[in-house]
């Protein structure tokens, strides 16, 4: 290996892409956009679900319990109505996911400690919001339950209130349990994942098509320096975006940091070896530029948006897709993120995900090179 | 580097097949240091695949061959240290200046840091781009372009250089220009192994090697191949009504072959002895001669009669 021939190669890659206006949009819009598309529009909180009322009795009772669906951050009462079939219509254009009717002996029920039905009506064509708005609902139900029970114990002068069983619970590492703190820090891998994999796949197939690679390889320069010499800049403009990314994602998104600026580049190095390896052996073995970016973006994109946890978590998906996440660089990585932005956690507890990575990355530009022949056919 | 024996390049019973077609054919030949020996044949004749193979680009199917006393097969990267190598299509960046690229070649060959810029500066000045050191490549004409690969093929100073096709594409006066770098750089000691297709470009080589159907079906100096490819002797006839002139020499005795040549005939005789009887003949039918005359044959007549051979005849050594 001959450092001054490697560094030769570099230096001709760096000059070739700031004369590519392509690459450099590529690299430069690539954070803002998939940061702002992802960060905002992949929002798995479901807050605020629209509700229409139809109170049948109208009484105080009946109003308090409305009162309590009002206050919550879950829902909005967004109309009172008078009759089934506004609700009806309501459900069927979408004005509401959830429909509550309050019976009309709602009060007189309450009063004399008979069971009380509150009919809830779900939008179920989001499976998700839907069973989410039933539970939010019954625990707004539930809670009222509790204070007029304790009520109706204390009017009769029962001599002691039974405790009511509660959990008092306090989450960890994303106080609010907003989806952006679980989304955002991820994003970086995504955007490492295009770019590298994009820009990289390009750079040897481009070579071969314009027939330049004819001429290097006629040359004493080895495999090896022209992955790394060709690597190297891209290393740097991927750890250019990942800088871009985490800067968004703190003072943006407000995102909190409480990791360590190592862990995370040195998560972030090992994760871009990978990801340009695999997008440089992609670029060797097909020797054609839109077959690589073609090949790129399938390999690269799609699975470590969907397959990575970065937006579905790993152990929830089928038990046959599972084994398939161990293939996505980008699996690894998403842990060492999460950790590092919301766990805090340092080098030492991430050895797993981390040594994952060494072993990937390792194996990418080990194909790379195999694949590499400094041969026409 | 180049053995003292004074060969630079040997070949032998060399084979280069892809698949069912057999691009090289058992060639052989040798070339000596410091000569410009010249790969002639149509395209598709196996030029730029024997090429490739002795730059170490193509493994051979069969066969031998050495580069600077290094074999091809075991020892490729030797090679790359000895040759520079300039290939059919233009292949330097075209998004890199014109220093870029030699600063680039320079560093891809290992040219000592207290040479580049002297290096450099040399390959600038023979391509006449001085003042031109910043334009982009792309820019740049055709034979401004090919002039430049050779500077970044020959930085090193390699004792053996191989150019595939150099001037094709590239305007007369700038082929011109071209051939007297090669030439220059021949007299420095440097073997160069040329290939084309143009006729008028052989003339410069000292040696010819004559390819057709991936056979070498000829070697020797232009002019032992012009000599020796043609028995008897070429005339040159000019008359009237070329079409029925041909119609009536091609049965007189002593004719063994007439071709059209722009408005004029090339006789193949046995013997220039022939040519008054050729004149009464034609006179006889009324057809005027304007002219009839012994000329020397042309590269083309040769490359013409060697190829219309049968394809099996061994290799024409051909010698005076």
């Amino acid at each position: 290996m001959n450092l001054r021939r490697l560094l030769a190669i570099s230096r001709k890659e760096v000059f070739q892409v700031l004369r590519d206006s392509r690459s450099l949009l590529t690299v430069l819009l690539m954070p803002l956009m998939l940061m702002s598309t992802l960060g905002y529009g992949v929002n798995l909180d479901t807050k605020h679900i629209r509700v229409f009322a139809y109170d049948r009795e109208g009484s105080q009772a009946s109003q308090d319990l409305l009162k309590r669906f009002q206050s919550s951050d879950y829902f909005d009462l967004a109309a009172t109505v008078t009759d089934y079939r506004a609700l009806g219509a309501a459900l069927d254009d979408g004005r509401c996911q959830l429909a509550i009717v309050i019976p009309y002996d709602f009060s007189a029920r309450l009063h004399d400690g008979r069971p009380v039905y509150v009919q809830a009506l779900v939008d179920g064509s989001d499976n998700n919001t839907a069973e989410l708005a039933i539970g939010y609902a019954q625990g707004v139900l539930a809670s009222y339950g509790a204070v007029v029970q304790a009520e109706y114990l204390r009017k009769s002068n029962a001599p002691s209130v039974n405790p009511v069983l509660s959990v008092d619970a306090r989450t960890w590492f994303n106080e609010d349990l907003e989806s952006k703190n679980f989304i955002v820090p991820g994003v970086a891998a995504i955007v490492m994942a295009v770019v590298g994999v994009l820009l990289t796949s390009l750079t040897v197939a481009r070579e071969w098509e314009r027939g330049t690679m004819e001429q290097l390889i006629s040359t004493p320069v080895t495999a090896l320096e022209i992955i790394i010499g060709k690597l190297l800049p891209y290393f740097a403009l991927g750890l250019f975006d990942t800088a871009i990314c985490a800067a968004i994602a703190v003072w943006w998104f407000q995102v909190p940091f409480r990791g360590s600026v190592v862990a995370l580049v040195v998560g972030s190095g090992i994760y871009l070896v990978a990801i340009l390896g695999l997008g440089f052996w992609i670029s060797v073995a097909t020797k054609n530029q839109l077959a690589a970016s073609q090949i790129g973006l399938v390999t690269a994109f799609l699975p470590s948006f969907l397959l990575s946890g970065f937006t579905f978590p790993i152990n929830q998906m089928p038990l046959g897709v599972q084994p398939f996440t161990y293939l996505i660089a980008a699996r690894y990585y998403i842990v060492i993120l999460k950790s590092v932005f919301l766990r805090g956690t340092g080098l030492s507890f991430l050895a797993g995900p981390l040594i994952a990575l060494v072993i990937y990355a390792s194996i990418m530009v080990f194909l790379a090179k195999r694949s590499f022949h400094k041969s026409l056919a | 580097m180049t053995p003292a024996n004074g060969i630079s390049v040997e070949v032998e019973n060399l084979v280069k097949r892809f698949g069912e077609f057999t691009a090289v054919d058992r060639i052989s030949f040798q070339t000596r240091t410091g000569e410009v020996f010249g790969f002639l044949g149509p395209n598709g004749s196996g030029k730029s695949t024997t090429i490739r193979i002795l730059c170490g680009l193509l493994h051979p199917t069969s066969g031998r061959a050495t580069v600077a006393g290094y074999d091809v097969v075991e020892s490729p990267e030797l090679i790359r240290r000895n040759i520079g190598y300039m290939s059919q299509k233009f292949s330097l960046y075209a998004d890199l200046t014109v220093f870029e690229n030699l600063r680039f070649y320079a560093g891809m060959y290992g040219v000592h840091s207290t040479e580049l810029r002297g290096r450099i500066d040399w390959a600038l000045e023979m391509a006449g781009l001085r003042g031109r050191e910043s334009s982009l490549t792309g820019t740049l004409s055709g034979g401004w372009k090919q002039r430049l690969a050779l500077g970044c093929a020959v930085l090193h100073r390699p004792p053996i250089v191989f150019l595939d096709e150099p001037t094709s594409g590239v305007d007369p006066l700038s082929r011109r220009l071209f051939w007297e770098l090669i030439q220059r750089m021949s007299a420095d000691g440097v073997t160069i192994f040329v290939t084309t297709h143009y006729m008028d470009e052989a003339e410069y080589c000292n040696r010819l090697a004559l390819m057709n159907g991936g056979k070498l079906i000829a070697l020797g100096t232009p002019t032992e191949l012009k000599l020796g490819s043609i028995q008897g002797a070429l005339l040159l006839l000019e008359c009237e009504r070329v079409g029925d002139a041909i119609e009536r020499v091609r049965h007189l005795d002593g004719v063994r072959d007439v071709a059209v040549f722009g408005n004029a005939l090339h006789l193949v005789v046995s013997d220039e002895a022939v040519a008054p009887a050729i004149r009464t003949a034609l006179e006889a039918d009324g057809i005027s001669v304007a002219g009839l005359h012994t000329i020397r044959p042309s590269l083309e007549d040769a490359f013409v009669a060697l190829t219309t051979r049968r394809a099996n005849d061994a290799p024409t050594e051909l010698s005076v």
